[in-house]
């Protein structure tokens, strides 16, 4: 049942693991920004991708708009349809038992993905950009352009979200509603607006990972279902609402399910990653890095 | 509860009752069908309801212990020519086991609210990933489980009738169990432990052992659930057994009726079956479109009636309407 990987294959899955663990870090920052500022498992997030990834995708095909300048109408628009989804539904339940919270942001998931099942058809789509599908070659080991960009592109977001937070008005208002409800309240920082700015930012951020994944993976209404359980282990493992846990969190995430996958056959690489979510939820329930502001 | 609100229960659950037993008579397949589903659900949603409702463990991953009840007396009976009754209990006792394991690990490492709901997501994805990878080797197609002929000892039928009694049966048990939950010191333990944990081990409620004996409850009797659907359906794979589709549907139920009640769930179920099977007659030409409408009636339910639809009920004409009655959970860890 386990192999033994030669050397150029371990090489091989370290770099793709990090390429893919990129781009999971950029799903997970949004989700960790949510969560530690609301306190929300946020179930719609993976419908928020899908819905960057389609916008990408017919910015593409029917404007022949280049798919990384779309990310200059993705972003808005996923920032706008979050401020709304917060602002006219999420609000109403935020002092409600938090399995209702829970409950609700899967059915507003569930109305979004089947919302685009009617308009766009389950059909899987793929982008086809000649001169994204190149691939550098170092040594053995291949480094495909699209992940790369990714990859990059999540940690400069994840600096950029870093520095917003710790150095901007708002960033600073965020961060304190996220440590101490009362005491934001106390020195006059309006919660509601603070929130739907929050959750603004972390669809904007996932609508972000959606452009940025489209080139490389296929488009359809239940894609985001596919990265929205690990995004939710990686920000357990990173610390609720740490940015930069979050980052560190993916890349580990990536690594462990590409290497798992050259040691272990099929489906069990998945395993791995939940029985290290169960440990560290057991063990280590703020995360490897600890939470916003610890 | 006044003589005359006593008296007028006992009419309703009787009039259901003889409603219940007589339906077959009065109806075609079709409508038993519909009738077995929302049994179904409704047993589902109230083996669910003693650790979600009114132990308040909100268990996002009930999958593993229906799957594992589907898995057990299924493969029992194709590799040890063990009789599905028997296979039945058997995969209770296996859920019960799987649900003593995790429980007394989520319990006693204090796992809260949503860390808990996302450790049971995980234990049922691991549960579905190892279904995966074993049956992609052995049973490529689903395991289907052999056609015997209409007999009670096989658990087999070639009408719906003898299925829709026999749910009718079990489902009448869990009610009944619930009942006894809620009127006995147990059900006044666990809903202490939901309302506020500290309070209740300060009172000297084991509150460790309370919630191991709701989960053992409640996963035996889901994994039971499981072996009615393998026979009903006689054949069961990864997907319908583990996957997370399942976990979310057992607890709609509960949810939308209300948590932490009798006959919330049994109400649910009817509720939302009614609405899936109008939805998909009206609008299941278009794909997708039926989900969508179950989408946003989820939300509303969820944002109108927080505590579903018999705790709003409750609450408007004031029998049970104090705070007492709403479900709100201790401090979660991390808060």
């Amino acid at each position: 049942m386990f192999t033994l990987p030669g050397l150029p294959l371990l090489l091989q899955s370290i770099v793709s693991g990090l390429l893919m663990g990129g781009v999971y870090s950029l799903v997970a920052v949004g989700l960790s920004l949510i969560f530690g500022v609301m306190r929300i498992i946020n179930f719609a997030h993976g419908s928020f991708m899908m819905l960057g990834m389609f916008t990408t995708y017919w910015l593409y095909v029917l404007l022949g708009i280049d798919p990384y300048l779309s990310l200059l109408f993705s972003i808005p628009a996923l920032f706008v349809i979050g401020l709304i989804v917060e602002r006219f539904v999420i609000d109403k339940v935020l002092s409600a038992p938090e399995h209702n919270q829970l409950l609700l942001t899967l059915g507003i998931s569930m109305f979004i993905e089947n919302l685009a099942l009617f308009i766009w058809s389950p059909n899987y789509r793929t982008l086809s950009i000649p001169y994204v599908n190149k691939a550098a070659t170092v040594g053995t080991v291949m480094i495909s352009f699209p992940k790369l960009i990714a990859f990059l592109f999540a940690v400069l977001l994840s600096a950029a979200l870093y520095y917003f937070l710790k150095n901007t008005d708002v960033g600073k208002a965020i961060r304190a509603a996220s440590e101490e409800k009362e005491g934001a309240l106390t020195v006059g920082i309006n919660l509601k607006r603070i929130y739907y700015i929050a959750f603004g930012i972390g669809t904007a951020c996932v609508g972000a990972a959606g452009t940025l994944t489209a080139p490389f993976f296929y488009v359809n209404p239940h894609v985001g279902g596919i990265f929205v359980i690990t995004a939710f282990v990686i920000v357990v493992l990173g610390g609720m609402g740490n940015i930069i846990g979050a980052l560190v969190g993916g890349l580990i995430i990536g690594l462990a399910e590409s290497v798992g996958a050259a040691f272990i056959p099929g489906q069990l690489k998945q395993f791995i990653i939940y029985f290290i979510f169960i440990l560290v939820l057991l063990f280590k329930p703020e995360g490897l890095f600890g939470r916003a502001g610890d | 509860m006044t003589s005359l609100r006593r008296k007028q229960g006992v009419i309703l659950l009787t009039v259901g009752g003889l409603i219940a037993v007589f339906l077959p008579l009065m109806t075609g397949p079709y409508v038993i069908h519909l009738a077995i589903t929302v049994l179904f659900f409704g047993y589902l949603g109230m083996a669910w309801n003693i650790l979600g409702g009114y132990a308040g463990q909100f268990s996002f991953g009930h999958a593993a212990f229906f799957g594992i009840g589907a898995f057990t007396s299924s493969l029992l009976q194709l590799h040890a020519g063990v009789n599905p009754w028997i296979g039945m209990l058997l995969a209770g006792t296996a859920g019960l086991l799987l649900g003593l394991f995790i429980g007394y690990l989520c319990f006693r490492y204090g796992l809260h609210g949503p860390y808990f709901a996302l450790a049971m997501l995980a234990l049922a994805e691991m549960m579905r990933l190892l279904a995966v990878q074993w049956m992609s080797s052995k049973y490529p197609l689903g395991i289907n489980l052999p056609i015997l002929g209409d007999s009670f000892l096989k658990f087999q039928f070639r009408s719906k009738v003898p299925y829709y009694y026999i749910m009718l049966v079990m489902m009448t048990g869990v009610l009944y169990i619930s009942h006894a939950i809620e009127r006995k010191r147990l059900g006044l333990y666990f809903k202490a432990i939901r309302e506020n944990e500290n309070a209740a081990e300060s009172l000297g409620i084991n509150v460790f052992r309370n919630k191991l004996v709701a989960m053992a409850i409640s996963s035996f009797l889901t994994a039971m659930g499981g072996t009615f659907y393998a026979q009903y359906y006689l054949t069961i794979d990864d997907e319908a057994a583990f996957g997370t589709a399942v976990s979310i549907e057992v607890l709609l139920g509960p949810i939308i009726g209300g948590a932490g009640t009798v006959f919330g769930p049994l109400l649910g179920a009817g509720i939302l079956e009614f609405l899936s099977e109008t939805t998909r007659n009206l609008l299941g030409g278009y794909s997708g479109v039926h989900l969508m409408v179950y989408g946003a009636i989820l939300v509303t339910v969820i944002i109108f009636l927080p505590n579903g639809v018999l705790g709003g009920l409750k609450s408007i004409t004031g029998r049970y309407g104090k705070k007492g009655e709403e479900i709100a959970y201790g401090d979660s860890r991390g808060r």
